[in-house]
């Protein structure tokens, strides 16, 4: 398997490697796939709650180069997007950036899982707090 | 709310030099092919241009010559095994001869029955082939292995039918190095009249082998296991106590006593016979050495990396094979790690099928290590310097991408991953 150049940079200098709180009310975590299949994303992003706006994004990944690549990808591509905008990336996006080979998509699609899994469970976290912030705003 | 965001690591990639006296790329994958030894290239030379004649040619020098070069080959694959040279037959490989000697004693022994007995830890080479018979009405029994990768003796007794014409069960196994007790399982077939094949293309010229003392019937050799040439192999077939017959697969001009037809590939089978010869001189020595080695890469890696599991007996194992998995880490992504070196994973991001090794998971290596692991193997031309210089590089890699690692992370926040309700399952 021979590796694009930004598969490879992404490789050797992964951006938004690490962890954030995950019980914080202002982030959101992914934790997608599993060890037996060869391939674990976890990507945290943290929301401006005023602007919905993604100020702060995190991975880990357990999986192949094109993996790690794809997630540090996706935390990139993340950073200042809305949430809605955020959905909007797919993983296709992530194939073409990349170049990965057909054999490496599923990695790619793991990756946009994970973006999906990160704001489903931060918008979770809004909307069991709701009844709180609207009493507090009256 | 403050939100704790913790800096995150900061993950330099070192630019790597050769240390003094290492070349770079380092080959350390010899299970999967061996260069060639010098000596035997310069054996070979000659049959090229010179001595270029038909072995079959029996009317004029060019032909003598070959045929010369072919006997001489003959005798020295068959003092390395303690065979006689009509025993030697010649083929393409190891992959032809575990298709020859399976399907051979199929065809010919369809009458006394048609109960082949193999292992699940076997080459595709024989696991396919026995798969093929299948569809003809054979009956094939895939044997487990034990967690050390050996097959019970006791097991295998118990599979034994009177149908039963055939068992064959590899030598050494090319993934984990695991050496099965073929002795035993020789005299096992012999007791009850079942022949016994062994694909030995990973061991023969690395540990001794006798057919006679191990009562092995059928052998599948190959020459570029042992740093001899690609494209040339050999099968043992057994001549007397039993005489072993076989039906052939190629049929043509009745070449190999009529069990392989086609032109001998002499410059190749120059070079087979050669790499015999060297490793009939070397091979106890060489044993040490590759021990050595492969010790010293073991001990390297595993006195600074915890949670490392190596797959397969230690005790009953090929001198240069080396296989662990390194928990909390893909393989595919350790060897794009250490990209100078040349070694393999059993991950399933390797494969072609996205399948980890089934070799390891007939062990009962979980999925998720199988994922992790790498094969080590070890040969001839690598040095102490080598050992050291890929033992280092691994352990910074696992460790680099440990920290990349979810799974490590939550290891050490003490939560047992297989308890995790996992959305990929
Ligand atoms: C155990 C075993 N059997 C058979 C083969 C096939 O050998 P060849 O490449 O000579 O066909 C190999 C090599 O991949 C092997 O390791
Ligand atoms: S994680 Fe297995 S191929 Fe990418």
């Amino acid at each position: 398997m021979s590796y694009s150049d930004k598969v490879i940079d992404h490789y050797n200098n992964p951006r938004n490697v690490g962890s954030m709180d995950k019980s914080s009310a202002d982030v959101g975590t992914g934790l997608v796939g599993a060890p037996e299949c060869g391939d674990v994303m976890k990507l945290q992003i943290k929301v401006n709650r005023e602007t919905n706006v993604i100020e702060e994004a995190r991975f880990k990944t357990f999986g192949c180069g094109s993996a790690i690549a794809s997630s540090s990808l996706a935390t990139e591509w993340v950073k200042g997007k809305t949430v809605e905008e955020a959905l909007t990336i797919k993983n296709m996006d992530i194939v073409k950036e990349l170049s990965l080979p057909p054999v490496k998509i599923h990695c790619s699609v793991l990756a946009e899982d994970a973006i999906r899994a990160a704001i489903g469970d931060w918008k979770k976290k809004q909307e069991s707090a709701k009844p709180v912030a609207s009493a507090v705003a009256q | 709310m403050s939100t704790d965001v913790r800096v995150p690591q900061q993950l330099p990639v070192t630019r790597h030099s050769a240390p003094q006296g290492v070349k770079l790329p380092i080959y350390m994958d010899n299970h999967a092919t061996t260069p060639m030894d010098p000596r035997v290239l310069e054996e070979m030379l000659p049959y090229f241009m010179e001595k270029f004649g038909n072995a079959a040619s029996r009317n004029h020098s060019f032909g003598w010559a070959g045929e010369e070069g072919v006997e001489t080959a003959r005798e020295r694959i068959a003092k390395l095994i303690g065979a006689t040279t009509k025993e030697i037959i010649f083929t393409s490989g190891a992959t032809e001869s575990d298709n020859l000697a399976i399907k051979g004693v199929a065809e010919m022994y369809r009458e006394k029955g048609n109960h082949i007995i193999t292992a699940v830890t076997e080459h595709k080479a024989v696991l396919d082939t026995c798969k093929r018979l299948e569809k003809y009405g054979y009956r094939v029994t895939y044997m487990p292995v034990q967690k050390d990768g050996l097959v019970d003796l006791d097991d295998l007794k118990r599979a034994m039918d009177d149908k039963t014409i055939l068992v064959s069960i590899m030598f050494a196994n090319n993934e984990i190095g695991v050496v099965q007790p073929a002795t035993e399982i020789g005299k096992l077939c012999h007791e009850r009249g079942v022949i016994f094949h062994t694909d030995a293309t990973q061991a023969v010229g690395k540990i001794p082998i006798d057919v006679n003392k191990q009562n092995i019937d059928l052998m599948s050799i190959s020459g570029h296991k042992m740093y001899g040439p690609k494209g040339v192999g050999a099968l043992y077939v057994r001549r007397k106590n039993p005489r072993v017959q076989i039906a052939a697969i190629i049929d043509g001009g009745g070449h190999e006593r009529g069990m392989r037809s086609g032109t001998l590939n002499v410059a190749g089978i120059v070079g087979l016979g050669k790499a015999c010869a060297i490793a009939s001189e070397e091979m106890s020595r060489e044993a040490v050495q590759l021990g050595g080695l492969r010790d010293r890469l073991r001990d390297r890696i595993m006195s600074r990396l915890d949670e490392t599991y190596i797959n397969g007996s230690m005790e009953h194992r090929l001198p240069g094979n080396l296989n662990i998995s390194f928990a909390y880490v893909e393989g595919e992504s350790l060897l794009m790690g250490i990209n100078d070196i040349a070694v393999s994973s059993g991950s399933a991001c390797t494969s072609a099928t996205l399948e980890p090794s089934y070799v390891l998971k007939a062990l009962g290596t979980g999925d998720d290590l199988a994922h992790s692991s790498i094969r080590f193997g070890i040969g001839r031309f690598n040095t102490a310097a080598e050992v050291d210089y890929v033992a280092d590089r691994v352990i910074e890699t696992v460790e680099r991408l440990r920290e990349l690692s979810p799974l490590y992370e939550m290891a050490k926040e003490g939560i047992n991953l297989k308890d995790v309700k996992w959305a990929g399952e």
